[in-house]
């Protein structure tokens, strides 16, 4: 776990190992997109074809702004109008976790997409874990700052509960990063134990088998 | 190549206010309804300067009760143009950069060819006789004005309402002569209800009998009542419950209790009665009828088997659709199926749905989140072009 991707100035780092697995001109699906930034940078460094969803009236205008084609609306109600295998890749970053219906949102992202991006936060990170263990409360961290009650993270899970999924969907795993404390990503092995008692996020690039 | 309007008899239309600039159009205009018109002359303003290169032109489309006097007093009531928050020199529609085109629809009466004005195979006023006109027939007209004014490729199209009707018909019939459209508060359909409620309009029209059979500039009358009636109706759907709740409630007009009277009690009842009065006063009855009409006809799906993604197949064309969510006309529901429609021909689209109880009408007002849409919008398209 010692190769870092570097990180292109201004973009955030998960945002950046996201973009690297993207191929030049390619039609891209940015889901929960935020003001565009990863869809800007992909449309200026690889020329893709980038579209949005964003459900923040405010960051659609910012990405509209950009000159992104960016549609304001909610994974879990939206994509079931997108049409099968239009993108080449779909994106779905820091997002699953806050969606109604994680199962039913992948499906359609495998769908929509040849391949599809997630990053999400860990639950089973050792932090995490710890926290819970010696506090006894629903543990507050970098990743997951919000508190029991007003957290939008509705659904969160371990990196192995999300392999689950995957599984469930009938998916495999392409690519596998984690995604460090410092904000770096690493190559990792999606199925080792390691990563998810080590890794406070990690990003799966996946297709349906 | 431009002309003067001719000034027809036109009692409740443009009459002898200036009604701007006027082109007559050097063809017959073919119509959706077989016919064909002749003459045909197009009212409208223009707002900014033409670049050498002719390619800052925005076309603004008005809605059904709306004119060319987009960003310029109104010539009969002396109001400002009905949309100088959006269109003006450093507003999001900047006339620093663009050259702005708003033209008086065909069926109109502020100066464009429509039933108020006098057919000259008869000598007449056409009345009744004025074709039925549609959407398309309204945008086909337009692009004939922008080819005579030499303009080969808008920047954008950019409307509400009917307005915005007219910028996804520009966007499906004319996809190399736009760059972008901004369709607002609008949809690729007139729904039932939509339909429901002009019926009622054009039923109060034609149940005045001012109205004697559409020939009332011959009899020399006015239909002002039905017409009224009709414009009250309307209104209502153009504002929002919550609003109408917020802006008037229960409250009584100039008076402390209820009169047990049918006189107007209640301050929303003087409000309708101030709009349909003052709305007679601007607009002619028959073009009501046939604008009204138009709108119900519109179904861009229609023309392409019930298949709307097939209007804008191969569509060179940016959209950035704007939707409100009061708005029950127009619900942002009917906007987002234009997306969808689409995102499933990979068409590049942008989707807005703008918080406001202001209802439909919030495409003419203060709307600072619209604002910012629009005008980012149009920067982004253009950059590299102006």
């Amino acid at each position: 776990m010692n190769i870092t991707t570097p990180i292109p100035a201004g973009l955030r780092p998960d945002l950046a190992a996201i973009a690297a697995m993207i191929r030049p001109g390619a039609r891209v699906l940015d889901v929960g997109c935020g003001d565009g930034a990863l869809l800007e940078h992909l449309v200026r460094t690889k020329n893709v074809d980038g579209r949005g969803v964003e459900l923040s009236q405010q960051n659609v205008n910012a990405c509209v702004a950009r000159g992104l084609a960016v549609v304001q609306g909610d994974a879990d109600t939206d994509l079931a109008d997108y049409p099968s295998k239009v993108f080449d890749a779909v994106i779905l970053s820091q997002t699953i976790q806050a969606t109604e219906k994680p199962l039913v949102v992948l499906d359609h992202l495998l769908r929509i997409g040849r391949r599809t991006a997630v990053s999400l936060p860990n639950f089973g990170y050792w932090k995490v874990r710890l926290s819970l263990l010696t506090g006894g409360r629903m543990p507050l961290t970098r990743a997951l700052d919000y508190r029991w009650f007003d957290t939008p993270n509705i659904h969160l899970c371990t990196l192995a509960d999300f392999l689950d999924l995957v599984r469930l969907c009938g998916a495999s795993v392409v690519e596998a990063h984690a995604l460090r404390e410092d904000g770096s990503t690493a190559p990792m092995q999606p199925y080792a134990w390691g990563p998810n008692l080590l890794a406070p996020g990690a990003i799966f690039l996946l297709k349906k088998s | 190549m431009i002309t003067q309007t001719p000034r027809f008899l036109r009692p409740i239309t443009a009459g002898q206010a200036d009604v701007g600039q006027a082109m007559r159009l050097t063809e017959p205009l073919p119509l959706d309804c077989g016919r064909s018109l002749a003459p045909v002359t197009i009212a409208f303003m223009t707002y900014g300067t033409l670049n050498p290169a002719k390619s800052n032109a925005v076309l603004i489309c008005h809605a059904l009760t709306g004119d060319q006097f987009a960003a310029s007093d109104h010539p009969l009531t002396g109001k400002p143009g009905w949309w100088t928050t959006m269109v003006g020199p450093g507003r999001p529609v900047d006339t620093d950069r663009f050259f702005v085109i708003c033209a008086n629809v065909i069926g109109g009466c502020m100066g464009s060819t429509g039933p108020a004005e006098v057919d000259p195979a008869t000598g007449k006023p056409y009345g009744l006789n004025f074709p039925l006109v549609t959407i398309r027939d309204m945008v086909r007209a337009q692009k004939m004005l922008i080819d005579q004014l030499g303009i080969e490729k808008l920047l954008a199209v950019v409307g509400g309402s009917m307005g915005g009707m007219q910028t996804l018909q520009w966007a499906a019939s004319y996809p190399e002569a736009v760059r972008a459209v901004v369709p607002i508060a609008c949809a690729a359909r007139h729904s039932a209800q939509n339909i429901a409620f002009h019926e009622v309009g054009r039923q109060a029209i034609m149940a005045d009998p001012d109205w004697r059979g559409g020939e009332y500039q011959l009899a020399g009358t006015r239909p002002s009542k039905g017409l009224a009636v009709a414009r009250m109706a309307a209104h209502i759907t153009y504002l929002s419950e919550m609003a109408l709740q917020r802006k008037f409630g229960r409250a009584l007009q100039n008076r402390a209790a209820l009169s047990f009277q049918f006189a107007p009690d209640f301050q929303i009842e003087s409000y309708l009665h101030h709009q349909g009065a003052s709305f007679v006063d601007r607009f002619d009855a028959n073009s009501y009828l046939y604008i009204t009409r138009a709108m119900d006809y519109f179904d861009l799906a229609g023309e392409h088997a019930g298949h709307l993604a097939d209007a804008f197949r191969d569509s060179p064309t940016r959209f950035c659709i704007i939707s409100f969510s009061s708005d029950w006309l127009f619900p942002p529901a009917e906007n987002k199926r234009i997306a969808h429609a689409l995102n499933a021909v990979a068409a590049p689209v942008s989707f807005v749905e703008i918080k406001t109880d202001k209802g439909h009408d919030s495409f003419l007002l203060e709307e600072p989140e619209m604002f910012d849409t629009v005008r980012g919008f149009l920067n982004s398209v253009a950059a590299g072009v102006v």
